[in-house]
């Protein structure tokens, strides 16, 4: 169905305005239910034995003192879980990530669970199991894992869009290549080519709300799943897969959300959970610490990247070329993929080409992060950008002005871009107070853009008119910042009734059909569709019923500001029903009304976000404080700006945690060290400003209303903004993220250091530093 | 060993329950007396996500022992709300939008009601510091100050 955006110039009633939340009173009084707030009759608790290994191979594990222990209902392994995954090797690494088999791929994989009466006994029980691992070398840096004489972690994986195709295992899964032109041309007509190489280091998605579910499988292999996750038609496709149980059996439920950012989107505790149950014969309920979140979850991946562009000096690219080399922990997909698509995706390049290498090392399997790969890879593109502008005297807004993809370019990736906003926010960004007020000692100014795919897919919708007139739209995301009021919104639009009237559900997955993963930046705009078609579908319904009660052709009927009207003076004549009107004869007039809509939806508009940042930075500890942030960004239309403005603000911030701070810092002896808040520091609120906020709407063409997803964009720019912000302030260009203290005081001691030679030089020798 | 019994006042209500020597006052709060509102993310004190008010005083109850609770009055985020009346604090953080995902703001709220009795008119920069224990990973925590100041205003003018 064409989603052409017709109706992207039409004035709205309540899109765009900023009703309360529907579920806010549940939580603001804590009455809210999320994943550990669950209980349920009967219920046993589950733990998880981890490796304290990065890399072991289990030759035996005996668990008889631990089943001996009273209050011990079950302890489940790998030999519990027979593999179901029948060649699909994707299968087969979820099912070892979720359960250690031969090996111990990183410090916190589990190798065994137990189910107990009390937790204290289930930990207790944990003590008592005894693992036989034999200690194998490790590699937790993604260039060590690259060189050749690196432990191999799977002797299954040869690298991939290689030739020749190598026949030597390898922790290089794939090469990636995208781009079109010849670089090498390009580079020869630049007057300007600058090349460098940056490192990132993985950081964690930092929800509080630590992993948590609640399991029960009985006997026929009926079951049910209460947890927090982004996508409980994900958690219940995958447990049937890794369990081998009909899908239909299994009924998930999701919880309220309490966080996610990508790192939702997988299954940890549920499969092990539901087994524990099967086991035990009672339901089980499993929350993880914060330390096995930090352990065991998917971080993003590290990185290690060389970027090269070439700029002539009238500030035209001429072209750009990057080589980005990603480890995404111990099974294969480190995202480099859309990392390498997107690096160059803000600007309209001839020549460009970027390859992009896929690597496993001993840590815990990647899990999406906001935008993942998108904020590694512009981080790099971005800092040369900057110094490409500085080098040839230009503005860095208006270098990237002069450069910006617009609508018809052709993308690094492939595609040709439909309607964009990325120079809409450029020249927002230029215009806005903040680009030219007045700078501090040791502060200095830096700006960048971002490039977010967005992604729309399957979504199944349901909507009932009720007797009373009122509205209940089901929908099978779980809303993770706000979306049930935005499909109220969008439902109230449609019929042209009270936004107070329309209430929003999260079905099961037993009463919805499939709806694809809160992921993407999808939910406002594919769920958005779906709610909008289904208010339209029941409008049809509602117009036969009012011709019914008029005796005219159902045809003859139009639906205007909540009531249905003859379409013309041929029609007859009669006073407007209302929906509550019509709604309340439902059964005299046939029965129940209600609207369905399913779709897979493509053209989710790309999204495309400009930042500014100050810092201050202190020349004696190499601290970093931003003291002034702005984001502008194109939503397309913002269905409820707060909320809108709440993704820009918050993805902001959680860029500025890890352009600044973030870090997984593994030992020599592959151990995560800090795995906890306090050392790993996500920002607080003394930590940062009050975020200002541009909103930019250039309406998508595949959006009814001209949505765009708004989620994940503004977590691209920050690293690069932030990072460019120090540039400005010290004259020293970071390149290794997070720019922490210790890394940023080294910088710039080294830069005075050297200024000090040269100035001894300079003055032949007559000035000491 | 036998559980402790531990007699205390939450929300105004005289409770009585029974817990192990480890359990936290998080614990005990949550498993033995099903109040839900504080949540655990972190059970070491870093969050903020399980504030409570411990004798008029703001604590992380992971930081707790549930015996400790013995003899004293406890408040909680249920017990924020005056029946069906929300208390401003909870109007506020609805208006401004102040809350994405929802898992923090009870503890935000219990501890910006904390703040609000000692300071009733604080800064931005106080209220930043005084919320510096609650971790907030979705909103920035632009909207949560926001809400926080004009929730004062509106106290003060009550």
């Amino acid at each position: 169905m064409p989603q052409d955006g017709s109706a992207a110039g039409r004035q709205f009633k309540i899109v765009g305005t900023r009703p309360l939340r529907p579920d806010g009173i549940d939580k603001v009084t804590g009455k809210a239910r999320f994943g550990a707030d669950m209980s349920v009759p009967g219920m046993l608790y589950g733990c998880v034995l981890r490796s304290p290994h990065a890399h072991a191979r289990i030759n035996r594990i005996d668990a008889a003192r631990a089943l001996a222990l009273d209050g011990v209902k079950a302890v489940l392994t790998s030999a519990d879980l027979p593999d179901y995954s029948n060649g699909d090797q994707g299968l087969h690494d979820v099912l070892e990530n979720v359960m250690a088999r031969r090996k111990a791929y990183y410090d916190g994989h589990p190798v065994a669970a137990v189910a107990a009466v009390s937790p204290a006994i289930a930990r207790e029980a944990l003590r008592l199991i005894s693992v036989a691992y034999e200690v194998l070398p490790h590699v937790t840096d993604v260039e060590a894992a690259m060189a050749p004489d690196a432990p191999i972690l799977h002797d299954h994986i040869f690298t991939e869009g290689v030739q020749p195709k190598s026949d030597k295992p390898s922790n290089i899964v794939a090469r990636h290549q995208f781009g079109h032109g010849d670089p090498a041309k390009g580079f020869e007509a630049a007057d300007v080519v600058i090349e460098r190489t940056f490192r990132t280091e993985a950081a964690h998605q930092g929800y509080i709300e630590p992993h948590a579910c609640v399991a029960d499988l009985r006997a026929d292999g009926s079951g049910d799943i209460w947890c927090c996750t982004q996508g409980h038609y994900m958690v219940r496709t995958m447990c049937a897969s890794l369990l081998g149980l009909d899908i239909s059996r299994l009924r998930v439920t999701a919880s309220e959300i309490g966080g996610g950012f990508g790192g939702k989107t997988v299954v940890f505790l549920e499969p092990l959970a539901l087994a524990l149950s099967r086991k035990a014969g009672r339901p089980v309920k499993m929350v993880m610490s914060r330390e096995e979140v930090f352990r065991a979850s998917g971080p993003t991946a590290s990185s290690s990247m060389r970027v090269k562009i070439g700029v002539k000096k009238n500030g035209r690219i001429t072209a750009g070329d990057a080589e980005l080399k990603f480890q995404g922990g111990a099974f294969p997909g480190s995202l480099v993929d859309m990392g390498a698509m997107a690096a160059f995706a803000c600007y309209e390049l001839e020549n460009v080409r970027v390859v992009g290498y896929d690597v496993v090392c001993n840590r815990p399997k990647l899990a999406a992060y906001r935008a993942p790969s998108a904020p590694i890879a512009a981080f790099a593109v971005e800092s040369v950008i900057d110094e490409l502008a500085v080098r040839i005297g230009m503005d860095p807004l208006d270098l990237r002005l002069k450069n910006a993809a617009k609508e018809g370019t052709k993308s690094p990736y492939g595609p040709t871009y439909k309607r964009i906003g990325l120079v809409e926010t450029i020249e927002a960004a230029r215009k806005h107070p903040h680009y030219t007020a007045k700078l501090g000692k040791n502060q200095g100014r830096g700006v960048a853009s971002g490039f977010w795919f967005n992604f729309g897919g399957n979504t199944s919708t349901s909507l009932s008119i009720n007797a009373d007139g009122t509205v209940v739209v089901a929908y099978g995301n779980p809303d993770i910042g706000g979306s049930r009021a935005s499909m109220c919104m969008m439902v109230a639009e449609e019929l042209g009734v009270p936004y107070d009237s329309v209430r929003a559900i999260i079905a099961d997955t037993s009463s919805l059909g499939h709806n694809d993963i809160t992921d993407g930046s999808r939910v406002t705009f594919s769920a958005g569709i779906g709610v909008i078609n289904s208010a339209r579908n029941a409008i049809k319904v509602l117009c036969a019923r009012a011709a019914a009660m008029w005796d005219i052709p159902g045809d003859a009927v139009t639906w205007e500001k909540g009531s249905a009207k003859p379409a013309g003076a041929n029609a007859g004549k009669f006073e407007p029903l209302s929906l509550k009107e019509i709604a309340a004869q439902f059964s005299s007039t046939g029965w129940p009304i209600s609207g369905h809509f399913e779709y897979n939806a493509d053209g989710a508009g790309v999204s495309f976000g400009t930042h500014i940042c100050d810092v201050e930075v202190d020349p004696e500890t190499g601290a970093v404080r931003v003291v002034r942030y702005t984001v502008v960004q194109d939503a397309g239309k913002a269905v409820h700006p707060s909320y809108v403005e709440g993704q820009m603000q918050g993805g902001a911030v959680q860029g500025i945690g890890w352009a600044l701070n973030e870090e997984y810092v593994y030992g020599a002896d592959g151990r995560l060290e800090n795995p906890g808040f306090l050392d790993y520091r996500i920002p607080v609120a003394s930590d940062v400003p009050m975020i200002d906020t541009v909103i930019v709407e250039t309406p998508n063409p595949g959006h009814p209303y001209g949505v765009r997803g708004v989620g994940e964009t503004p977590i691209v720019p920050p690293l690069a903004t932030v990072a460019n912000a120090i540039a400005a302030a010290t004259g020293t260009r970071l390149n290794h993220v997070p720019m922490s203290p210790p890394r940023v005081l080294r910088a710039v001691l080294e830069q005075s250091k050297a200024k000090g030679e040269a100035l001894e030089v300079a003055a032949g020798g007559q000035v000491r530093n | 060993m036998a559980k402790h019994h531990v007699s205390a006042t939450v929300n105004g209500d005289a409770v009585e329950f029974l817990c192990e020597s480890e359990q936290t006052l998080l614990d005990c709060l949550r498993d033995e007396l099903d109040l839900t509102g504080a949540k655990e993310g972190c059970s070491s004190g870093d969050c903020g996500a399980c504030s409570v008010m411990v004798d008029g005083r703001l604590v992380c109850s992971c930081l707790v022992l549930g015996v400790e609770a013995s003899g004293k009055s406890i408040e909680t985020i249920e017990g924020l709300s005056d029946g069906e009346k929300l208390h401003p604090l909870q109007q506020k953080f609805l208006e401004h939008a102040a809350l994405q995902c929802g898992i923090c703001t009870p503890g935000f709220l219990v501890a910006s009601k904390a703040l609000l009795e000692k300071h009733p008119n604080p800064t931005e920069t106080e209220i930043r510091y005084w919320l510096a224990g609650n971790l907030c990973r979705c909103t920035g925590y632009d909207k949560i100050i926001r809400a926080v100041i004009d929730a004062a205003a509106e106290m003060r003018g009550a």
